[in-house]
């Protein structure tokens, strides 16, 4: 049975299915699954008893809640600011703000190498920010969570903005009419429409925090029980040549991330429903 | 005024009157915006978030760069290792990005302009590289090609080096930024739909032919930001890269890494020097993606007009 007469539903005139297909899925395998694969076969060789002391050690356990501590509180940190500045751009006119609208997208064109040490240069007890501020930063559990929201700043902002440019204005003044203050029909009418969106925009950042390796590395001070993410920990097992070890804490990142992956996907699915009543 | 009054308006005239007409809309707008002093808060908050997060940050990168004056910054980029770094740099995103353009466009075509069962699997597995995060991005080449690795005594036994060479910090390139292009095609070439194509069919036009003459100049701006996403991307990945690169200076290292071996060395000013460069990259992406974006609303538009 060839790929057209199992994959096709639907006959169409358009010539290159198959080769495109077929290039497409042999480049995702050759890429994507059979790297990804090894992971989780690596894993296999390892005992259940072993992977489990592995990934529940307490130097794991600490980097587990570091990172895991960290990106919620900046993604939260994120959400809030997200919302505004999104309201802000799409709402309201200021000077300049076309520019701020294209730099909203910095984080994610500027390698986190880059804002890596900018960031904690700027946050050094020394820095332009670390000295106007009476406690530390740089090198501390802090500075990841300052690095971790420079890191999803866009995603909130880039989930929210385009929902609230599409806002049907007549619903406020419908609100408006029937004597609703504009926090009530903020809270009543915009909000619920922005939750969806906003929530996709939480959990992508909050996924994007989670495996954020090169901006925080810079700003962290990496000591283990403190300020050691979990990515940090999977490259010292690696350069102890502790493959199996690493790729035990992988597995547990990847099936976190997979699950976060799954939830956006549900959100999505369920804005879609009540977009569609 | 009073001639293009009908006897049909005049009760609205006498009730409303012609002087109150005009305020009725300012009312309306006033109920659906927030007063003067909450917008100028709202501003101000938002724009000092901004300011503390991502301004600052990037104005820092080019004044640290330079501190010690033209002559660290250029002595910096000239540098060998820097030189080399670059090269690499550009070796990468040079093979990934027509790769990964390849892949997009090829994709895109059969999930866009076809109906097949598991598309959607499909389409979920084109986005799985953004929810792997980059440092196991980098592990995966290694657990395939490293020494201890599935083919790690093969290639050892032919004297093959992939990890800790120019090909793993090609594929870990190649595995970070391989959704890119695709994500920015599939959507639009779904939304264009095949019509323009199958009449394309019709009229006689071979399959390449129609690619070349109706799908990519419908899709060019679209195309044209992936491609440019992809590529700051694949100059500025850090975490896969620094996984398998070895970090040896002057042959494995790309620019990003560069830049953490000098600022572990203290040497800041030729760390900013160098971060300067792809801070320069970032803006121009940004600046691109600025232009794309009116170019593609601006072509959105026309196409409207001509319905």
């Amino acid at each position: 049975m060839s790929t057209r007469a199992l994959l096709l539903r639907r006959h169409s005139v358009l010539p290159g299915f198959n080769l495109a297909l077929g290039f497409s899925l042999l480049y995702l395998c050759f890429i994507v699954l059979i790297p990804l694969s090894a992971v989780f076969l690596k894993t296999f060789t390892v005992s259940w008893g072993t992977f489990v002391d592995t990934v529940t050690s307490p130097r794991v356990m600490a980097s587990y809640r570091l990172t895991f501590g960290a990106s919620l509180l900046a993604a939260l940190v994120n959400a809030v600011f997200g919302l505004l500045v999104s309201w802000v751009l799409v709402r309201y006119r200021f000077p300049g703000k076309r520019l701020v609208d294209a730099l909203v997208d910095l984080p994610f064109a500027l390698p986190t190498a880059v804002a890596g040490i900018a960031l904690t240069t700027l946050y050094a007890s020394n820095g332009w920010i670390g000295k106007l501020l009476p406690f530390k930063v740089s090198y501390t559990p802090l500075g990841v969570f300052v690095a971790l929201t420079f890191i999803g700043l866009p995603f909130v902002v880039r989930t929210v903005q385009p929902v609230l440019e599409d806002l049907q204005r007549e619903l406020e003044e419908a609100a408006a009419t029937l004597g609703a203050s504009r926090l009530q029909t903020f809270a009543y009418v915009i909000f619920p429409a922005l939750a969806p969106a906003l929530l996709t925009g939480f959990a992508l950042a909050f996924a994007r925090a989670l495996g954020e390796y090169g901006s925080v590395i810079f700003i962290a001070g990496n000591m283990p029980m403190i300020s050691e993410i979990t990515s940090l920990l999977i490259i010292t097992k690696l350069e102890q040549y502790d493959y199996a070890g690493a790729t035990s804490i992988a597995v547990v990142m990847l099936v976190a991330a997979f699950l976060l992956l799954l939830l956006i996907n549900l959100i999505q699915a369920w804005a879609r429903k009540r977009q569609g009543r | 005024m009073s001639a293009v009054i009908r006897p049909t308006d005049k009760l609205a005239v006498a009730d409303a009157g012609p002087l109150v007409r005009p305020l009725a809309p300012a009312r309306i707008a006033d109920a659906v915006s927030e007063p003067a002093w909450v917008r100028r808060t709202l501003i101000g908050v938002a724009l000092a978030f901004l300011t503390l997060f991502l301004f600052v940050p990037l104005i820092a990168v080019f004044v640290q760069a330079f501190a010690k004056g033209v002559d660290v910054y250029w002595a910096a980029l000239t540098e060998s290792d820097a030189v080399s770094a670059l090269e690499l740099t550009l070796i990468a995103a040079g093979i990934s990005v027509p790769l990964n353009l390849v892949f997009g466009v090829a994709a895109a075509w059969a999930i866009a302009k076809f109906d097949f069962r598991g598309k959607n699997v499909l389409l979920t597995l084109i986005d799985l590289p953004f929810s792997v995060s980059p440092v196991i991005a980098g592990l995966i080449y290694l657990l395939m090609f490293g020494l201890q690795g599935w083919w790690g005594e093969w290639l050892r036994a032919h004297d093959l080096k992939i990890v800790f060479a120019v090909p793993g910090i090609v594929l870990a390139t190649v595995f970070v930024t391989f959704p890119f292009i695709a994500r920015e095609l599939i959507p639009l070439m779904q939304a264009q739909g095949q019509e323009q194509e199958e009449a394309a069919r019709v009229l006689g036009a071979s399959g390449w032919q129609i690619l070349w003459r109706v799908t990519l100049p419908n899709v060019k701006w679209a195309l044209l930001y992936g491609v440019i996403l992809c590529n700051a991307r694949a100059m500025g990945e850090f975490g896969a890269v620094s996984v398998v690169s070895g970090h040896i200076r002057g042959q494995t290292n790309t620019l990003p890494l560069h830049i953490e071996i000098l600022y572990n060395d203290y040497q800041f000013a030729a760390a900013f020097a160098v971060a300067s460069l792809l801070a320069a990259l970032a803006l121009v992406t940004l600046v691109l993606k600025y232009i794309v974006e009116r170019r593609a609303k601006a072509s959105h538009q026309e196409a409207r007009n001509e319905h």
